[in-house]
């Protein structure tokens, strides 16, 4: 019997989440590693800022960033980073007909419609990217 | 009735406050038939093995929604899951996650209520026009529209699946935004700006992180991931349109 039990004034039992409640079912874990991968994202904004500063401060500072970026443990770091990136860019794109709902004569677009979409305008920016790096503009 | 001889282990998370402050497993051993669901083999323990053993269940055909609990796991209707689908077993059955325990494997409801409440599930109009107008007829297209939420059963099993409800009670969580958005999307209503007073705080749509898992686990289908996600671009284009046009109708 429990002592501090009361008749007529029962007790609800509430479990506590665990701090990792997210181990041990994919859904989660994915999910999990969806939210950590943004930190890729911002990490990627923040180097990139930190580029444009370093050309803004003239030859020499940009090709001491860019000595930078070329050590060995700088560039794995990067693919790491890169890696991170893809897996969150992938799994927001095919999250975004849940979003988003588009018509076209009435009708609502199929969903693989709307992700295709979104993976061909990536491949556009991609595109238009690599075309300014070989000097495009 | 053919007999069977094979048999399954059962464990179910039991919870009796009288007896002992923490639920403990309790193992029943029950015929593996091949058309019996869970649900038919806590019927089978509580009918022939231990009547006291505590849980919810009304129509065994998954449209009132009584019978989710967590199994192996994962919430699910009991109603809907062949035993014969998860041998060798042991089946392990436990309470919804995420809600209190009142006893065995009956949860509180309460506070899921007091949320679908707060979004006035049901058809508001600013004025209701006279009977002999007839009905508030609609196109298959509206009708469309909202259907997919309508099949919401009140099940609780998107809450259970919720880690944002079991660590914010607070959230308003994914069936009462997707019944609020199966009432916004109905062209009869006008009740989407009181809703949105609701849903638009961080409780409602903000708190959520899209996990997904509400409409993975959801048995009809309703997908309350994406009503949330779509009443996040709607509640985000309304706010622009207060910016930009103040002066315009909400």
């Amino acid at each position: 019997m429990n002592p501090a039990y009361q008749p007529y004034h029962p007790k609800w039992h509430r479990k506590r989440m665990p701090i990792f409640w997210w181990l041990g079912q994919l859904p989660y874990v994915k999910f999990i590693t969806r939210e950590l991968t943004s930190l890729a994202v911002g990490y990627a904004v923040l180097l990139l800022l930190a580029e444009v500063w370093a050309v803004a401060r003239g030859a020499a500072a940009h090709a001491r960033f860019l000595g930078f970026l070329a050590a060995p443990p700088v560039l794995a770091f990067h693919i790491f980073v890169c890696a991170a990136l893809v897996f969150h860019s992938v799994t927001w794109l095919n999250l975004a007909p849940k979003a988003l709902v588009l018509r076209l004569g009435g009708r609502r677009l199929p969903d693989w419609m709307v992700v295709a979409g979104h993976y061909f305008l990536w491949l556009v920016a991609s595109l238009v990217v690599v075309w300014y790096l070989h000097g495009g503009f | 009735m053919p007999q069977t001889t094979e048999t399954i282990s059962l464990e179910v998370l039991r919870y009796r406050p009288e007896e002992s402050a923490e639920p403990e497993w309790q193992t029943y051993e029950i015929p593996l038939r091949r058309d019996w669901m869970v649900l038919d083999g806590l019927n089978h323990v509580k009918d022939t093995l231990d009547g006291s053993l505590s849980y919810r269940w009304a129509c065994r055909m998954g449209v009132c929604g009584s019978c989710g609990m967590m199994v192996n796991g994962r919430p699910t209707l009991t109603c809907a899951t062949y035993l014969a689908a998860l041998p060798p077993g042991p089946v392990r059955v436990e309470p919804l996650s995420g809600f209190p325990v009142i006893r065995d494997l009956v949860v509180d409801l309460r506070d899921f209520l007091d949320k679908l409440r707060s979004v006035k599930p049901w058809l508001v109009r600013d004025e209701e026009k006279p009977l002999a107008d007839g009905e508030y007829l609609q196109t298959p297209e509206q009708l469309a529209e909202y259907k997919p939420y309508s099949m919401c059963i009140n099940c609780l099993l998107c809450y259970s699946a919720c880690p944002i409800y079991a660590l914010e009670p607070d959230f308003i969580g994914p069936a009462a935004i997707a019944l609020a958005q199966r009432y916004n999307l109905d062209s009869r209503d006008q009740g989407a700006a009181e809703r949105l007073d609701v849903l638009s705080q961080h409780q409602g749509i903000w708190a959520c992180t899209f996990v997904g898992e509400c409409s993975a686990v959801c048995p009809k289908g309703v997908d309350p991931a994406g009503a949330i996600q779509r009443y996040k671009v709607g509640a985000t284009a309304q706010w622009w349109r207060s910016l930009l046009l103040p002066w315009g109708k909400r």
